[in-house]
């Protein structure tokens, strides 16, 4: 009997204790590697852009349609109203991480709070939360996104509280299913046993074990603000004191067949960026989840 | 013996699900410094009494009687904020798979430290200095090294003793071990229960063993609650009810009990078991032991039997096997 009773001694629960473990496992993806290292790229191109290009990328320097490589001094050409595609590409960066983040950042605050209090809790407040969340995710997101903006003046700050608002559901309905799940677990009474208030258990006890899943998926919402943010510049509904990849794409689209260079530069631009989030998360997905990677 | 204020004084405790009810007119007491067993096979009610009276019993248990008083004070009509300042100060409570019991990714000390940091307000330099004197208190080896080490690098024997470390990190009054040892070794058993005891002494605690394993009550408890399908079948002092059962629920655990006694030993014969099972106790209107008894009377099943005083603290529920030591009793008495 003693014997058998010794057995469950190995995985109890995922030790997503092993923070080396997973770093490791993460460190042998390439791809996440190369993603890892692109994107550290494009956030010190962004941090530096005031030293690269010190003068306004919205203003015009250059005569207009100069193809890449047709003046060095320009190296990817100017746009029709003679504005640097280089410079674009270097500040629009800058945005595009900074509402990126920011949006993810509110997000997944948000989330963690509706999701840990609706899962934690249970009962008439899980109810009242869950359909606050279903009328955020019956909605169609960006449509929602182009009237919040339209509401608002179009303004880096009410673009990033925007996208929050669009994407926190997503957060708050992994965060409830993770809080429901372990809020039964035995630590967690034991926790009540030593007389833990409600707010002490879910975020010191609850929260760190719920973590890994909530960082995968704060990757891909960096991505997905990122597109949802170009989408919004393509429509011209950007911050139009400020250059981002959607906008240069949107003023770019009329000369779709003459100058294609200035919808293809930012565009890859996005699509790079947003597939190096992709792979990150992916890879992060792998590394945090021991039972996936053991498997391969 | 009890004395006159008990420290826990349980009294009528009937404990409500919507599908039943498992817990009926329960009671119990424990005195400063005194260990209590409450022993009974799974699903008497030990666990559930237990929760109630942390008050920690899942949404859907309603207590539906019954008095909890601890310290003077009556624990059911507690506030929650200060119930939550009893639970872990005055009262601890140890689980019964330490697998699981504590958090699987913060380090034991930092789990240690939040008890100290909650109840005491010290510092974290300061819960962390008391979490190694503490690890060394339940005797883990190396404490300097274990208190950075998480639960999952932690033998369970180990484990038991980080829960035990958090329990009586804060001095408690009463700790209330539920089946500490059940997913333990039998070696490693011994040693926290030694240790149990040995912190009981040292720290002025009372101590609630809860367990279904009659065999370390004569060790480790001075009193002993047996309880069957929710109600309490028999109370005594420890070595009374070992040598001289009177309930025949208490005299078929222990006959199916091992031990090393030459005409008990399971090589002198067969091990008696007590046939049926605890969900025949379900819907009884009389003695819930009724269908597994093999001294049943008519009688029996018309009313549950009253639980009768036979001797000071010495409590039977049990008119057949009780009639003739009430007899005895008096003739002693007189």
């Amino acid at each position: 009997m003693a014997i058998v009773e010794l057995a469950p001694e190995a995985p109890v629960v995922a030790p997503a204790v092993g923070t080396w473990r997973a770093l490791r496992a993460f460190l042998r993806n390439p791809a996440a590697v190369i993603a890892t290292l692109f994107l550290l790229l494009v956030t010190l191109i962004a941090i530096a852009a005031p030293l690269i290009y010190p003068e306004d990328p919205l203003s015009m320097v250059a005569r207009p349609f100069l193809w890449p490589g047709q003046n060095p001094k320009f190296p990817l050409g100017s746009d029709s109203l003679g504005r640097d595609v280089a410079a674009g590409l270097v500040w629009g960066a800058r945005i595009s991480l900074v509402i990126g983040i920011a949006a993810m950042a509110l997000g997944v605050t948000i989330g963690i709070v509706v999701g840990a209090t609706a899962g934690y809790f249970g009962g008439r407040i899980d109810d009242a939360l869950v359909r606050l969340i279903e009328i955020f995710q019956t909605t169609p997101s960006f449509l929602m996104l182009v009237v919040l903006v339209a509401i608002a003046e179009p303004r880096v700050e009410s673009i990033t509280v925007a996208i929050a608002l669009v994407t926190w559901p997503t957060i708050a309905r992994l965060v409830r299913a993770e809080f429901r799940s372990l809020r039964e677990k035995d630590f967690v009474t034991a926790a009540r046993g030593l007389g833990y208030g409600h707010a002490r258990i879910i975020f010191i006890e609850i929260l760190p074990n719920a973590l890994p899943p909530i960082i995968v998926t704060s990757s891909v919402i960096v991505a997905s603000a990122i597109l949802m943010e170009s989408a919004l510049s393509f429509m011209g509904l950007g911050d139009p004191n400020r250059i981002s990849w959607g906008s240069m794409i949107g003023a770019g689209r009329e000369m779709l067949r003459t100058a294609w260079y200035l919808t293809l530069i930012p565009g890859i631009a996005i699509v790079l960026t947003v597939l190096a989030l992709n792979l990150i998360g992916d890879a992060l997905n792998d590394a945090l989840n021991p039972r996936l990677s053991a498997e391969r | 013996m009890t004395t006159a204020a008990p420290l826990l004084d349980v009294a009528g405790l009937t404990i409500q699900f919507p599908t039943g009810t498992p817990v009926i007119d329960f009671g119990f007491a424990v005195a400063e410094g005194e260990t209590v067993a409450v022993v009974g096979e799974s699903g008497s009610g030990k666990s559930l009494t237990a929760l109630a009276i942390m008050r920690l019993l899942p949404r859907s248990a309603k207590i539906a009687a019954g008095r909890i008083r601890f310290a003077g004070r009556d624990l059911l009509a507690l506030p929650e904020p200060e119930m939550r300042r009893v639970r872990g100060r005055e009262i601890a409570m140890i689980f019964q798979e330490p697998m699981t019991s504590l958090n699987p990714v913060l380090t034991v000390g930092r789990q240690i430290a939040e008890v100290l940091r909650l109840h005491e307000g010290l510092s974290a330099e300061a819960a962390r200095t008391r979490s190694i004197e503490l690890l060394d208190l339940v005797r883990v080896a190396d404490p300097h090294r274990r208190v950075d080490d998480y639960p999952h690098r932690l033998s369970g024997g180990m484990r038991q003793r980080v829960m035990i470390a958090m329990a009586v990190a804060c001095r408690p009054h009463l700790l209330i071990a539920d089946e500490p040892t059940t997913a333990l070794d039998v070696t490693i058993q011994a040693q926290v229960l030694d240790l149990l005891d040995r912190l009981r002494r040292d720290l002025g605690m009372a101590l609630v063993l809860i367990t279904h394993d009659l065999g370390i009550v004569g060790q480790w408890a001075d009193r002993v609650v047996v309880m069957y399908a929710g109600r309490r079948a028999e109370e005594a002092e420890a070595g009374i009810l070992l040598d001289d059962p009177l309930h025949p629920y208490t005299r078929g655990l222990l006959a199916a009990s091992p031990r090393l006694d030459t005409s008990l030993h399971y090589t002198a014969g067969p091990l008696r078991e007590i046939p049926g099972s605890i969900a025949s106790a379900i819907a009884q209107p009389g003695c819930p032991f009724v269908p597994r008894c093999p001294l049943a009377l008519p009688s029996c099943r018309l009313k549950p039997p009253p639980l009768e005083e036979v001797r000071p603290g010495r409590f039977v529920a049990c008119p057949v096997t009780t009639a003739g030591e009430r007899a005895d009793a008096v003739a002693v008495g007189r």
